[in-house]
Parts: structure tokens; C-alpha cells; sequence
């Protein structure tokens, strides 16, 4: 008998993740090939369903079993692009840059509409000028951290697609 | 070793296509783009780049117009037609464990095992000149793995096991049907080829034809005829036609020819 076609996963790195899709939140296992060696670029081979995982138990949608080309893409983005007002182009900034530019914006709109107190002479202490939404693949403890950041700007719009 | 099979409750597929995806994405295929023709199904049919397809059969079922899902791959006969039309030795293989693969190696892709085959299951590759179909993904069922639309199910209407647990389960879950009014509830298993490793509970198990199964499915007879008697005939003229000639040598001698003056 002839010998079957070589598993493809045989020599692969398991990494556990989750489904950045919709809001089920499928674990999925993430298989890469090359071990840690410093002269060794990585390369996600495949990826599946997670079977320890109550949620899904290993199962798939066809979203997210199409997963890898999400990940080893040409066109994913790998960097913060940046549209400046006015211009029709983007540009590709450091992360650093990204970081300095959102934090800045929220400070600006922040001082600029921070309500103390309401009309009627009550205190709110609210920004109602910013909203912040939280992503499926967002851990409790995340959440939790996003729920103190949003407490300490006084936002209240806040969502999380976890509810979608 | 213990024959595998494939159990599809049609009844539960809510046509998500997540086999379908799972199957390119395992298998390392490149999707082709198909066009719109009026129907959820993702390709009008099978492709050598495409061996799993989600049939949305439609049906009028007490004037309401319904799906009657069905995967639509290769069957793993028992006694597989393809095999028995292939010419080219051990390009298709029957493993131990019943999965039918083929070894592309081997193929000399002359396509006689699309002819051969009663579901009409193999494709021929225009690039690479071979015949291309479902390997019940041999190479994880090797090592203890589920084949990849099998785990990526997520309404559990696919099930992997051993041929005889499934049968098992099979049963149960037509005598579900069967108490919920559905009378013809069946399991298809393609009993003119032996009986098939991937077994079907159909709702409407009197019209497999409904979904696109050949109700009597058989390995036509030409395949037959043409493996088996004319073979031998064939057989018979070449080495008779040599054996006479020798005997012909040795009891006339060879031909003598007469020199004209």
C-alpha cells in the first residue's frame, strides 16, 4: 500500500487564538511552520478549530476556517495608515506616531467638550463627543482595563460587538 | 483495520459551506471565481480544484418551496468503479481503512475513471493533465485526525467513525425522522457498488434523486465488460495468435520461399 500523502501539520508550532470575526469568539489553533530559530521566519500553514475549546469544540464556520488567508496575505495591513484632513491619500505612519497622533486627539476633544455639569446644574462629568467600542476577541481582562480607561475619560457611548 | 466512513444528515445542513471552504483550505486549492446563476450554491459543479460541493437542491414540498441540502464528493465505494476503469496500475488506490486515493504520481490522466465512476465524481485537470477528487483526507485519517469538513461542521450534520458505528447512528437518527413524520426517512449508501463509505440520512429516502444521488448507482457496463470478458479475450487472440505461430514453426517450419526464375 502506498504510503499517504504527508501531513501537512506533522512538524508544525500549536498556537492557541481566537476568531477575530463575529462575535462567537471560535477558539482556533494557529499552525506554524519552523520552529524558534533565529534564522527561521515563521509561516502559518494552517489553521482550525480548537477542540478544547466549550465554544466550538473544534468546529468552524467558513469564515473563520478561511482564517490563513487572513493571516499570510499580500494585502493585509501591517502598519497604521494615516489619512491626513484634506488629503486623498494614506500614508503609512510607525506605530509610535499612530499612538502619539489617537492620544493626542482624545486629549484635544476631551478638553474640548468635557461636560462638568449639566443644564440643570447636575453633576455628570461626562465626554459625550467620544465613543468607544470593544472587539469580540478582547479578553475579560481587556474589557475590564477598557472599562477604567473609559471611566477615567468620563465616555459614555460604549459598546462592545461581543453584543452584536 | 476497521473500514471509515462519512455520515451526512442531510437534514441538518443549514448550507454554510463551511466543509466547502475547509476542504480548499486544507487541500491547498485555489478557488476559482464562479458567476451568479440564481442559486446560493457556491460552483455549478464539482472542479479539479473543487472536490466538496453543498448541492441547494430545490424542492416543492406541500407547495413551499425548500433546500434540500447535499454534499456532493466522492462516495468511497466499496467496490469502486474508478478502480476497476483505471488502466494505469496503482493510481487508484483502495486503502486498507476503505478510503479510495488517488496517487497522482501514477495518473496517466486518460479519464476512464470518470467514466467508471456511478456518482460522477472525478475530475481531469486541463493544467496538470490528472484526475483530481476527495481523498477522505487520507493523510489525516492516517494519523488519527478527522477529515477537515468534518471537523469544521458546526451543526454536527457530518460525523466521521468507523463504518459500522456510523451505520449505527444512521439508523437512529432516520427512526428520529421517522417518528416525526417523516415516512420515507432512509439511509442512502449506494447499495449497487458494494455499499459507499459515506453514508446519507435523506428525509425523502424514496427520491434520492431529489438530491442529485443516482437512485440505483452502478458501475456502467461497458467498464465492465471491458475489464473483465474483452480483456481476456484480448488476452487470448495475442498469446493464442503467438502460441499457433510457434506451433506452426515447429511442426511446418517457417515459410519457404520459391525463387522465380
Amino acid at each position: 500500500m502506498a504510503a499517504a500523502r504527508e501531513l501537512k501539520i506533522s512538524r508544525t508550532t500549536q498556537t492557541s487564538s481566537v476568531c477575530p470575526y463575529c462575535a462567537v469568539g471560535c477558539s482556533v489553533v494557529i499552525h506554524t511552520l519552523g520552529d524558534k530559530a533565529r534564522n527561521v521566519q515563521p509561516t502559518v500553514v494552517h489553521i482550525e478549530g480548537d477542540p478544547d475549546s466549550p465554544i466550538n469544540r473544534g468546529t468552524l464556520c467558513s469564515k473563520g476556517i478561511s482564517l490563513k488567508e487572513f493571516v499570510v496575505n499580500e494585502r493585509r495591513l501591517t502598519k497604521p495608515l494615516y489619512r491626513a484632513p484634506g488629503s486623498a491619500e494614506w500614508k503609512a505612519i510607525s506605530w509610535d506616531e499612530a499612538i502619539d497622533k489617537a492620544a493626542r486627539r482624545i486629549k484635544d476633544t476631551r478638553d474640548r467638550t468635557f461636560q462638568e455639569k449639566d443644564g440643570q446644574g447636575r453633576t455628570v462629568n461626562r465626554t459625550a463627543s467620544i465613543a468607544m467600542i470593544g472587539g469580540c476577541t478582547d479578553t475579560n481582562e481587556i474589557n475590564y482595563l477598557l472599562s477604567k480607561f473609559r471611566f477615567g475619560l468620563g465616555i459614555i457611548s460604549y459598546e462592545n460587538q461581543s453584543r452584536l | 483495520m476497521q473500514t471509515v466512513a462519512k455520515l451526512i444528515d442531510t437534514t441538518q445542513c443549514i448550507g454554510c459551506k463551511a466543509c466547502e471552504v475547509a476542504c480548499q483550505e486544507w487541500n491547498d486549492q485555489e478557488f476559482t471565481l464562479g458567476t451568479f446563476n440564481n442559486s446560493y450554491q457556491t460552483m455549478p459543479d464539482l472542479a479539479p480544484n473543487f472536490w466538496n460541493l453543498i448541492k441547494f437542491n430545490e424542492a416543492e414540498q406541500n407547495g413551499a418551496q425548500s433546500w434540500l441540502m447535499a454534499k456532493y464528493q466522492c462516495m468511497h465505494c466499496a467496490d469502486a468503479g474508478c478502480i476497476k476503469a483505471c488502466p494505469a496500475p496503482g493510481a487508484i488506490i483502495q486503502r486498507a481503512n476503505g478510503i479510495v486515493d488517488f496517487e497522482h504520481d501514477a495518473c496517466i490522466g486518460c479519464g476512464y475513471c470518470i467514466t467508471g465512476c456511478p456518482f460522477d465524481v472525478p475530475r481531469l485537470s486541463s493544467k496538470t493533465k490528472k484526475v483530481y477528487k476527495c481523498s477522505l483526507c487520507s493523510d489525516r485519517v492516517a494519523v488519527g485526525l478527522e477529515p477537515a469538513c468534518i471537523k469544521s461542521c458546526p451543526t454536527n450534520c457530518l460525523s466521521f467513525g468507523t463504518r459500522h458505528d456510523l451505520k449505527f447512528l444512521a439508523e437512529k437518527r432516520v427512526s428520529e425522522l421517522k417518528s416525526d413524520g417523516f415516512e420515507n426517512a432512509a439511509i442512502y449508501d449506494g447499495p449497487g457498488v458494494g455499499g459507499t463509505n459515506v453514508l446519507y440520512v435523506l428525509k425523502h429516502g424514496d427520491k434520492p434523486e431529489q438530491y442529485g444521488l443516482p437512485k440505483d448507482p452502478r458501475i456502467p457496463w461497458t467498464v465492465s465488460l471491458w475489464k473483465g470478458p474483452v480483456k481476456w479475450l484480448g488476452n487470448l487472440v495475442f498469446f493464442g495468435g503467438l502460441f499457433t505461430a510457434l506451433v506452426h514453426f515447429l511442426a511446418i517450419g517457417p515459410k519457404e520461399h520459391k525463387h522465380e526464375d
